[in-house]
């Protein structure tokens, strides 16, 4: 059974939690004592039958302010596949979560209300989406219950929010006509839309063709641990511990450790449950060397002939979520790239990116809370990365606080 | 060579690389481990994760005192077998020495009293990662768990002051004195968990399985009879298969009828309950809605 990552994006109006709600109860996730505590707390709150947003509403503060404020996860499961939802609020930190839901989902489902159509809001999950490099994008146009199963205002949506996002870097596009209520095309395909000709959400989300997402030919295994036992029975042993970011790694395979730059071949690939002949992303692996080199975490194992660019300058796409302080040109940051620490100066702010009408403002010179900008930076240490469009695992980093260590920022290398 | 993924091995991977992130970040990491079956898998997955060599951290249970006989000679022998440290944080021993005051009467559960211990024995031992194996499938407060939970010096969990976390790139930096909690099952659910201990085989404490126990009803709940905790008036013995669903303090984890004797079977059993195992089997739950969230500011999970 594969696993597939979503995020859903949208406000309480748009019936988000609507649809959660009913995709986890016709799989039967919602258990009974949630059910009654939910039912409960609805009353509680002096309103009537039961409040399924109240379902992802986690946290005191925002029950009491009737909010979501914070990513919350979701599991269900199908015979075909598990599911794990990122559901994220869509008016409070719209960004930061977005970006954080988005950030490992294969997919990102975006509702909007088939009364209202395409919104302000609509248009930033979507850019957002794309800007993270969810390969897979479907829009859910919600509440069709309202507008009489209209094909003509699907039809409108649709085409709008193509237009709109022939701006963006998306891969795959689909539309959904549905009503999370009825539940129309939600698992099953609706009688009320015999007009529209593609699946229920629930059969593309279990559908939808998602292993080929992954880059499997740029080798890149950034090395996290170094194995040594030291005990009699494995006296010599020196494994590289690590996650397969991307590539396909075979046993004899010629290699290059970056950055001392020395090759070797690959001796074997091991696992507690015995050695395997070839890895891939995401498995966790434990890879030899036939030589004896002096490799450390931090230290990526590549092809010879397919290297990442090495470099302490860097442009990158910023996503800033620091409260205390905005980004500015001049400032310093740590920052973390696949296993690696390094420090950062910010050399230059190019400009501020409106996420509504993807404007760039080249006269800013800095980035509040939830801002978006493009920047470069430089490094104390070279970076191994690739163009986060080819390639997220390494394309990706943090910026973090040096002296309160929060995180401040995602960032995108272009 | 298959390369389609299944969903366990995505979900052992992702949690290796977590184990592997702490292990490499922290001075002084600890694993924490009662014997239920979340910290069992946590614990063989840790095994993997640096295999050939040993865990390069200990484990550490916190003891309420009124513990299943069967789960602590688990826990031991498991100790045993993987040649690891033990570190006890004991809430008896904290309640001898006026750190904790027990809750006064018959139904006084000691899980509420565990953050003390805890963060005695942090403090003590200066750990600066704590790994726990909750998941975020078991209760609403923690749907909305980190990976890395940051905690301030007295071991508070601010749910409005955690850092966003970004792809798998984990953010464990702190300054002396704090510490963070480290979940790397977030992600799993009760399901996945027992699809794992029986694909790869994993050893349980006896009771997860269907047994006689006498037994006798509370709340709605079948509580076993133990040396800690007996009948009150009218609350009628009786014996009844049963299992439990989590292994906790024996005076507030009450037991399902189950005929449940084998891995299958429970697997059967899970995947049809239309109760979650928190709800079905934790008194200390039902407190208040917001009970799991005010034990988690306090510093239990």
């Amino acid at each position: 059974m594969e696993l597939l990552r979503f995020a859903t994006a949208g406000s309480v109006d748009d019936g988000k939690s609507t649809l959660i709600g009913r995709l986890l109860y016709d799989s039967k996730q919602i258990f009974e004592d949630t059910l009654e505590a939910l039912e409960h707390s609805t009353m509680l709150r002096g309103e009537e039958g039961m409040n399924l947003a109240l379902l992802t509403d986690g946290l005191r503060a925002e029950r009491e302010q009737g909010i979501t404020i914070d990513v919350a996860y979701r599991y269900f499961a199908t015979p075909r596949r598990k599911f794990i939802i990122a559901d994220t609020p869509g008016h409070v930190q719209y960004t930061r979560n977005m970006v954080t839901g988005a950030s490992t989902a294969d997919l990102a489902l975006i509702l909007v209300d088939a009364r209202k159509g395409i919104i302000e809001q609509s248009r930033r999950h979507a850019f957002l989406a794309s800007l993270l490099g969810v390969p897979h994008l479907v829009l859910c146009v919600n509440k069709m219950d309202l507008v009489d199963y209209d094909e003509a205002v699907f039809e409108r949506i649709k085409s709008e929010f193509r237009d709109f996002a022939a701006k963006l870097d998306v891969r795959d596009l689909q539309f959904v006509p549905m009503s999370a209520l009825h539940g129309d095309n939600v698992v099953d395909r609706s009688a009320n839309t015999p007009w529209y000709e593609g699946t229920s959400l629930l059969h593309h989300l279990e559908e939808v063709h998602i292993a080929s997402d992954r880059n499997l030919i740029d080798c890149r295994f950034p090395v996290q641990y170094v194995i040594r036992p030291r005990d009699d029975n494995h006296h010599d042993y020196r494994g590289y511990a690590g996650q397969v970011a991307s590539g396909s790694y075979k046993v004899g395979d010629d290699v290059v450790v970056l950055p001392s730059g020395f090759t070797s071949t690959v001796a074997s690939i091991d696992t507690a449950d015995g050695p395997v002949e070839e890895a891939v992303p995401p498995m966790s692996v434990t890879i030899r060397l036939a030589d004896d080199l002096d490799v450390s975490r931090g230290d990526m194992i590549c092809r010879p002939h397919n290297q990442p660019n090495i470099s302490q300058d860097v442009d990158a796409m910023l996503c800033w979520f620091g409260e205390r302080v905005p980004l500015k040109a001049g400032g310093k940051y740590a920052l973390k790239q696949t296993s690696k620490w390094t420090r950062a100066l910010v050399k230059d702010l190019h400009y501020r990116l409106d996420v509504n009408t993807l404007h760039r403002d080249e006269r800013a010179d800095s980035l509040s809370l939830n801002e978006i900008g493009r920047v470069t930076l430089r490094t104390t240490a070279p970076l191994f990365s690739d163009d986060y469009r080819r390639n997220r695992a390494t394309g990706s980093f943090i910026l973090v606080d040096e002296a309160r260590n929060d995180t401040l920022a995602a960032g995108m290398i272009l | 060579m298959h390369r389609l993924i299944s969903h366990l091995d995505a979900l052992e991977s992702e949690s290796i690389h977590l184990l592997r992130e702490v292990a490499a970040e922290f001075e002084r990491p600890v694993l924490l481990f009662s014997g239920g079956k979340d910290s069992v898998v946590m614990l063989h997955i840790a095994k993997k994760a640096f295999w050939p060599a040993r865990l390069p951290f200990p484990v550490m249970h916190v003891d309420t005192g009124h513990n299943f006989p069967e789960v602590i000679e688990f826990r031991d022998s498991s100790v045993d077998k993987l040649d690891v440290n033990l570190v006890v944080a004991s809430v008896q021993a904290s309640i001898d020495t006026g750190r904790v005051a027990e809750d006064p009467g018959p139904r006084a559960a000691r899980n509420r009293r565990q953050p003390t211990p805890r963060l005695d024995a942090i403090d003590a031992h200066g750990f600066d990662a704590v790994m726990g194996g909750a998941r975020r499938d078991e209760e609403k407060a923690r749907a909305k768990e980190r990976f890395f939970s940051f905690r301030d010096e007295f071991g508070q969990w601010d749910p409005k002051n955690q850092r966003p976390e970004i792809w798998s790139l984990y953010n464990g930096r702190h300054r002396k004195g704090e510490h963070i909690r480290v979940f790397p099952l977030s992600n799993w659910t009760e399901l996945d968990i027992w699809q794992y201990v029986a694909d790869k085989e994993i050893e349980l404490p006896s009771i997860y399985y269907a047994h006689r126990r006498k037994v006798f009803r509370r709340d709605g709940m079948l509580m076993a009879v133990t040396d800690f905790l007996q009948p009150g008036e009218g609350e009628e013995v009786f014996e009844a298969t049963v299992r439990y669903r989590t292994v906790g303090d024996a005076t507030c984890t009450a037991a399902v009828s189950s005929m449940a004797v084998a891995i299958d079977d429970v697997i059967a059993e899970v995947a049809a309950s239309r109760i979650t195992e928190r709800g079905a089997t934790r008194a200390d739950d039902k407190f208040s809605e917001a009970a799991m969230e005010d034990r988690k500011r306090e510093g239990y999970f």
